[in-house]
């Protein structure tokens, strides 16, 4: 890692080495990448939250939900109101949370199946009495009428006009690993994380599956970086405006239909190749959830969001096209470097981490 | 309380006060088309100037126009099968049916008096209301348990809210903002629990449910009414006990008729009789409020009554009494100010925009009943033509709906099978024990060739079904004479299927469905083990009506059960009533393999893969 800063050699004369000092100090601040600053307010068990380990996070307007260990907490009006297995909620562990912004009706995947959230009341769907495929629902996603779910054993979609259920899985799509972990949705395509087994693509208007899977073969091993998916072991799939992006364990990846172009730790900003989620703003920027820290990428520049690896300080770095790193001075950082996952609310963020729930206040 | 007599005289005197004269028991409308069906009249709509009645028959399939002036039926205009709801839009210048059987809303221009137009719904809808602004339809669909939002300048349904099971009335508030959808199944819950319901709320601004009202211990809620500021709401519900034998019906332990009421003006949901002690006003259905809310009129289907409610007096005890009143059979002497009896099985219920008469369609008789509100008496009861001969199957029809067999007029046949289907619960009926033998309620769609009926077998024929069985367990008193019986099995064997809604329109299945009854006549394992052939679902479920009308013992028998052996039922439509079992303990088809077939004693189903069951069930529902 190179430190702006760090590297000013010495210079004799002491005038020259003034200007250029100033020249270049004028050109730091210049180029460094005005990337967006938050305050970090942070939730956890101490004020309302129903558990620390955060799976997922969902903005649904002014109510944030937040998927826990045990159980799925609702932020309102400066209140907690908690979800339990006791109001019906199919699990305590709240894997997965989808909003059906036409209803307003939430998904919730679980370790003990999906239930849906509708009014305060609660339907749960489990491999028993339902035809979901398994109950432990890693990912869900609502398209028009249907609901997608990804489990442990392979893919469901619920009709929700119909009551029926179509699963998907090595017998009828290129889906050779069953564990599929997260699912998104666009207008035109349906897109699973499959655990190993890359990316599958479902086409709405033909019904036709595809699969993307690591060129090389090697799950350990880049060959040819921009070839295609960075890796098999995949988490998480974000399709915005026509563009793919990919989590995964050990990079990242986005495809526009045509090209792949791969994020790793040694080329790009990303703080760890770690990924467990990547969710797209747009074509061009998407944030990214790993093991080290939360890590935004404007299409050029990156910038990182953590408490620091070893102090625990409030830490955020930016690194700019070159790969030169700025350190921003900041007071506050999200509740914990192990992140999970994100969801945005206007231009603030909320981030769901392994010790609490983190809201990002945008400050410029 | 007190009864309002009939008595002519008052009628007179009540018309000639009111100007009501039009209305003289006398005068017959002469209906524009033949009297060749039953018209079996369910829900009414007036014009904004009050001058048209609109009529919704649900038997002749079509809306009648009446003259409220002249009582005349002026014109008649045919919508889809079997239409269970109207409402007209807030300008006046649209009428909309709910077609039930055709899963479609017809749209009638009320210039022209034709249906200009007819928009796609979900399965079986009932009820319907407009948003205030008349830009979109709402309609609650009984079989998908949703409400479908209709965008109206499009035609195209944009989306479907999550209701309650059976859900069937939507009624607006004053301003159009808000709908309150209520349904007529519980939610299925967990067996031999209380049964639970909601009243659904709809904000039409945001086109979402915003909040859901519990309903405890209730199953079965009909039509709802607003006050007009907005403040007071009532639902009429049922409170079944099912829970308790049904040998205790003479303890009043069958049904409680009851009002839901909510709303600023009282504290949360307040669960309040109309019933009394030892006399029962059986099937609450349809409510309305008179527009200087002091009276709100509930009608009881079963009791061919119209009890009358003050208003002011309801609020009161409401509010001073702190604990629950919902089975206090004397709460009601404290509102109940009158009982008006009308025709037979009345439905809707109207108010005119005066607030000066009371519409009662009296669906087993085709007439219209109007009440002097001022009196609250009939003062004349319309003709809306129709078949005037009796066959045996309309006199079934009306023992069916009739509550006055039971002890005490406790309950009809439609208590249990609202609108001649089933109720969603399951009833603990034979009178010698606590919780021996309880029982689904089956489905009565076209019986002919499934007997014996019961779950146990145990009665040969309808007529044992409804005979000797309904006098010795339900009713407590002689029940229906000999002919009286013999209309009643007719109407029964007479009801036939619903549509079924995932049969493709050709008759062909889809590739999951044909995968499904690939393994539904399965004969050997997915390893090539024979299955014997006891153990085949298309050999105890054969036949036309998917049953060999045996006994069989499956595994599903419970430590309460008599005996193992139950009497394997049909399978038509069987997508349509859950839960399942004899008991009711499934929640759902997939509950009866992935939870009480442990041993493969109820077909083989433990060598399927989980999308495998998925296409037997699949293939179920195409039954």
């Amino acid at each position: 890692m190179k430190v702006v800063g760090c590297r000013l050699s010495v210079v004799r004369k002491t005038r020259v080495a003034l200007a250029l000092a100033l020249v270049f100090a004028v050109n730091v601040f210049a180029a460094t990448p005005d990337m967006p600053r938050f305050r970090w307010e942070n939730f956890t068990t101490a004020n309302g939250l129903p558990d620390n380990h955060v799976f997922t996070v969902l903005v649904d307007g002014d109510r944030i939900w937040a998927a826990t260990e045990n159980g799925l907490g609702l932020y309102e009006n400066g209140k907690w109101r908690i979800f339990t297995t006791a109001d019906g909620l199919a699990h305590r562990a709240v894997l997965s949370l989808a909003l059906d912004k036409r209803t307003g009706d939430v998904w919730a995947g679980t370790m003990g199946g999906l239930s849906r959230i509708s009014a305060g009341r609660i339907d749960t769907f489990n491999q028993l009495n339902s035809g979901l495929s398994n109950d432990v629902v890693y990912g869900v996603a609502v398209q028009g009428d249907y609901v997608w779910t990804a489990t442990a054993a392979g893919a469901s979609r619920y009709n929700t006009r119909t009551g029926q259920w179509s699963l998907f899985n090595e017998r009828n799509t290129p889906m050779y690993e069953i564990w599929t972990y997260a699912v998104t949705v666009g207008p035109d395509k349906v897109y699973y994380a499959v655990w190993g087994a890359g990316v599958l693509e479902y086409d709405i208007k033909t019904e036709h599956w595809k699969d993307y899977n690591d060129p090389d073969g090697e799950t350990e091993i880049v060959l040819f970086k921009d070839q295609g998916l960075i890796h098999e072991i995949t988490t998480s799939v974000s399709y915005v405006d026509g563009i793919l992006w990919v989590a995964t364990y050990f990079g990242d990846s986005r495809y526009d239909g045509r090209n792949w172009h791969n994020f790793l730790t040694k080329d790009s900003g990303l703080p760890s190749n770690f990924t467990n989620q990547v969710k797209a703003l747009d074509a061009n920027r998407a944030w990214f959830s790993t093991d080290k820290g939360l890590a935004y990428y404007d299409g050029t520049n990156w910038a990182v969001y953590r408490p620091n690896l070893k102090t625990g300080a409030p830490e955020m770095y930016v690194r700019d096209a070159e790969g030169s790193i700025t350190n921003i001075a900041v007071d506050t950082a999200p509740a914990h470097n192990y992140t999970l996952a994100v969801d945005f609310q206007g231009d603030d963020i909320w981030v769901a981490t392994a010790k609490g729930l983190s809201h990002g206040i945008r400050q410029k | 309380m007190r009864v309002r007599s009939q008595a002519l005289g008052i009628f007179a005197a009540a018309a000639v006060m009111l100007g009501l004269l039009v209305f003289a028991g006398s005068a017959k409308a002469k209906p524009e088309s033949d009297e060749a069906h039953y018209l079996s009249p369910r829900e009414m709509a007036l014009s904004l100037d009050g001058r048209w009645l609109y009529v919704m028959c649900e038997a002749s399939d079509e809306v009648r126009v009446m003259d409220t002036q002249s009582g005349a039926v002026m014109k008649t205009v045919a919508v889809g099968h079997v239409p269970r709801g109207i409402a007209l839009s807030p300008d006046g210048k649209k009428l909309y049916v709910a077609n039930s059987w055709d899963d479609t809303a017809s749209e009638i221009d009320t210039a022209s008096l034709k249906v200009v137009r007819t928009l796609t719904t979900g399965f079986e809808p009932n009820g319907l209301a407009l948003d205030g602004e008349n830009k979109t339809l709402y309609v609650a669909n009984r079989l998908s348990n949703d409400v479908s939002v209709i965008d109206l300048s499009s035609g195209q349904e944009i989306k479907r809210l999550a209701a309650g099971r059976g859900a069937s009335y939507l009624t607006p508030s004053p301003d159009g903002k808000l709908l309150y959808c209520t349904h007529i199944y519980p939610k299925i819950g967990a067996h031999r629990t209380p049964p639970e319901s909601e009243i659904t709320i709809i904000d039409t601004q945001r086109q979402i449910v915003v909040d859901r009202k519990r309903l405890h211990n209730v199953a079965g809620v009909f039509h709802t009414a607003v006050s007009g500021d907005g403040k007071l709401v009532v639902s009429a519900q049922l409170r079944p006990h099912n829970l308790v034998p049904l040998a205790h019906v003479e303890h009043g332990w069958a049904f409680s008729d009851s009002l839901a009421i909510f709303g600023d003006d009282v504290n949360g949901v307040v669960q309040a009789p109309i019933d009394e002690l030892e006399r029962y006003f059986a099937m609450p259905y349809a409510v309305a409020i008179t527009p200087d809310k002091t009276k709100l009129y509930v009608g009881s289907s079963g009791s061919e009554t119209v009890s009358v409610i003050d208003i002011r007096k309801m609020l009161a005890y409401v509010r001073k009494t702190n604990v629950p009143i919902a089975n206090d059979l004397s709460a009601s002497a404290n509102y109940v100010v009158g009982r008006i009896p009308v025709g037979r099985n009345p439905k809707g219920l109207l108010i005119s925009r005066d607030g000066k008469r009371l519409f009662v369609a009296n669906r087993l008789d085709d007439s219209i009943a109007v009440i002097d509100t001022a009196n609250d008496v009939v003062v004349s009861s319309i003709d809306l033509g129709g078949k005037k001969d009796m066959t045996s199957l309309r006199r079934g029809e009306r023992l069916f709906y009739t509550a006055r067999f039971a002890f005490q007029g406790q309950f009809s046949c439609a208590n249990c099978h609202i609108d001649s289907t089933f109720d969603g619960l399951q009833w603990d009926l034979e009178p010698d024990g606590f919780g021996v033998d309880i029982v689904d309620n089956r489905s009565i769609e076209d019986l002919g060739g499934t007997e014996p009926f019961k779950w146990n077998g145990g009665n040969p024929n309808m007529a044992t079904e409804c005979g000797p069985r309904t006098e010795k367990f339900f009713y407590r008193s002689q029940s229906f004479n000999s002919a009286e019986l013999a209309d009643l099995v007719t109407y029964v064997m007479a009801l036939p299927y619903r549509p079924n809604r995932y049969r493709l329109a050709g008759g062909e299945l889809t590739p999951m469905q044909e995968r499904g009854k690939a393994i539904f006549e399965r004969t050997r394992t997915k390893n090539g083990t024979p299955i014997p052939q006891a153990n085949q679902c298309a050999y105890c479920h054969s036949g036309p009506k998917y049953t060999n009308t045996k006994l069989a013992d499956v595994g599903s028998g419970k430590p309460t059960d008599r005996s193992p052996l139950i009497d394997v039922p049909q399978l038509p439509n069987v997508a349509y009533s859950p839960p399942y079992l004899h008991d009711g303990s499934a929640k759902s088809m997939e509950e009866i393999w992935t939870v009480f077939n442990p041993h493969d004693t109820h077909g083989v189903t433990n060598d399927l893969q989980k999308d495998e069951l998925n296409d037997l069930i699949e293939y179920l529902r195409t039954l």
